[in-house]
């Protein structure tokens, strides 16, 4: 069910935010007229400080939370929001969120056998998902008898199984120390590529929002909203070559100054 | 210095559960001690032999008691788990409901039961009076812990329930049961000793109006007739039927949650 979409022209609007807002019951906002569209197969970051709503732009468009205002449009209407809807969206949280009492198996599962897959149908896809993340010798661990990294890679693993045409990640490597980010950086490009998805991916890192995205929606806090913009050649090869390179320190200082003035106004 | 503290944290001492049997030895040579010296008769403090010879003689009385009452515990242990679960699940469904009940069941816990026990007699037959004063004991740890297991579900595993439109029932049984399994366990556990008190306190009430056949009705017979070693060797009895109860839950708890739960990775 990819294909018809990735045929599609890669600038084809998945959908868009137009005057978002979010207010939460304790009255706190966390978004204001926020507008932004999400396309199609494209690496979009969105990148700010901590508490600057980015998170809850995540949640909206999984459907885990409603908007207070504005709306937010799938492209080709309810019927899309529907068929691209619950399963093929994967979510990946800050946390690895793993269930302690099931293997890694049984967790990169969980969304099939929630839609009613047997563990034996099954196993093809989850077989396929971990050895994209590189954990097929490990499917029968459990939770506790892995690393940090590696358990990111089975929530990434478990996001996967059900082939999502659109990948959420909300800081999923904030916790890790730099040199796995760096590794699972390289193989979330590797998939992105290989699945040919749309990823959201939502960073407080100005160097792995350069690194991995197509394009960066710099927001700016209290209430949160996009304040800039930057795209990235998505045809620049992001590779150790590019996480060394002038052009990518160029990048880096230019969305670094984009933060800062994000930051600034008030 | 390094190396002593490495060696002595790494290295268990081999025979650590000699320890705790050489002091009980100990106190058992010095409790025939006391007796042999001071010349004590039998119904004042009966040697540590005496009772051992009272067992033997007076086993097949005192196993049937024994088994009167682990059958009493064990059943409203059973009863109470079940109880405790159900009126758990129901509280998770809906907070109405814990509100109105939850006090009601801590007025349950709080009140002695050995002060509810005579009324229990009044209304209901002995065996059932000692059955209930049991289970009202055992019910409230399982009840309080299973709903604070209900209750502890990680927030971003039920998102991604939501996400993946997983149904109540699915939540329930791949989520809510799973995350709550070790609070119950350990509910569970502290259940089994308070439901073997909750059946001595029964089984003494209802013995001082002159019925039951249980261990703790065999103490205070034997303590009308100053026939102190058959109330020693009752005590044992009782006392063992407490480790058994302790040691069969500790191994179910064990057996569930040996590969997954840090509580029981001791050593891993």
């Amino acid at each position: 069910m990819n294909d018809v979409i990735a045929e599609a022209d890669a600038g084809t609007v998945l959908l868009s935010l137009r005057g978002v807002g979010k207010r939460f019951a304790n009255n706190v906002t966390a978004l204001e007229g926020l507008d932004m569209e999400v396309r199609q197969g494209e690496f979009l970051s969105l990148l700010g400080p901590s508490g600057c709503g980015k998170s809850t732009a995540l949640r909206l468009i999984a459907g885990l939370t409603e908007p207070t205002a504005g709306r937010l449009d799938w492209n080709g209407g309810e019927a899309t929001r529907r068929t691209t809807g619950p399963r093929s969206i994967g979510f990946v949280f800050q946390e690895p969120t793993l269930m302690p009492w099931a293997s890694v198996f049984g967790n990169v599962h969980l969304p099939l056998k929630l839609a009613g897959i047997g563990r034996r149908e099954a196993e093809p896809s989850i077989a396929e998902a971990l050895e994209m993340v590189g954990l097929s010798g490990f499917r029968d661990a459990y939770p506790r008898e892995l690393s940090g990294g590696m358990k990111m890679r089975v929530s990434i693993a478990r996001a996967l199984v059900t082939k999502p045409r659109l990948l959420l990640m909300d800081e999923p490597f904030a916790a890790l120390d730099e040199i796995t980010r760096f590794k699972l950086n390289n193989d979330l490009l590797e998939v992105w590529r290989q699945l040919g998805c749309t990823i959201v991916f939502v960073t407080h890192s100005v160097f792995e929002s350069v690194f991995l995205s197509s394009r960066i929606l710099v927001f700016r806090a209290r209430p949160g909203r996009v304040s800039a913009e930057l795209s990235i050649d998505p045809n620049q090869p992001r590779d150790e070559a590019f996480r060394t390179s002038p052009e990518y320190a160029g990048l880096c200082r230019e969305t670094s100054l984009a933060l800062a003035r994000a930051m600034e106004a008030r | 210095m390094e190396r002593h503290l490495e060696h002595s944290s790494s290295r268990p001492f081999p025979f650590r559960w000699l320890l705790p049997i050489g002091v009980l030895a100990a106190l058992v040579a010095l409790w025939a001690l006391v007796v042999r010296i001071n010349n004590l008769p039998p119904y004042v403090l009966p040697s540590p032999g005496q009772v051992l010879e009272t067992l033997v003689s007076d086993r097949v009385v005192l196993f049937q008691s024994m088994l009167v009452t682990l059958e009493t515990t064990v059943l409203a242990l059973l009863l109470a788990a079940a109880g405790g679960v159900a009126l758990a699940l129901i509280f998770a469904s809906a907070r109405i409901v814990e509100f109105s009940l939850f006090p009601i069941a801590v007025i349950l816990q709080v009140t002695p039961v050995i002060a509810v026990a005579p009324l229990m007699l009044i209304y209901l037959s002995t065996d059932t009076a000692v059955l209930v004063c049991a289970w009202i004991v055992a019910f409230f740890p399982v009840l309080s812990n299973t709903t604070l297991g209900l209750n502890s579900v990680d927030p971003n595993l039920r998102d991604l329930f939501r996400l993946a439109g997983a149904s109540r029932w699915q939540t329930l049984l791949r989520l809510k049961l799973p995350t709550a399994l070790p609070y119950f366990l350990g509910g569970l556990r502290i259940a089994g000793g308070l439901a073997l008190i909750g059946a001595v306190v029964g089984e003494i009430a209802a013995g001082s109006a002159g019925q039951g056949s249980g261990l703790a009705f065999r103490i205070v017979e034997s303590a009308y007739r100053l026939n102190i070693p058959r109330l020693f060797a009752a005590l044992l009895l009782i006392s063992l039927a407490g480790i058994l109860i302790y040691a069969a839950l500790s191994l179910l708890s064990w057996l569930v949650l040996r590969r997954w739960h840090e509580s029981e990775l001791g050593g891993a």
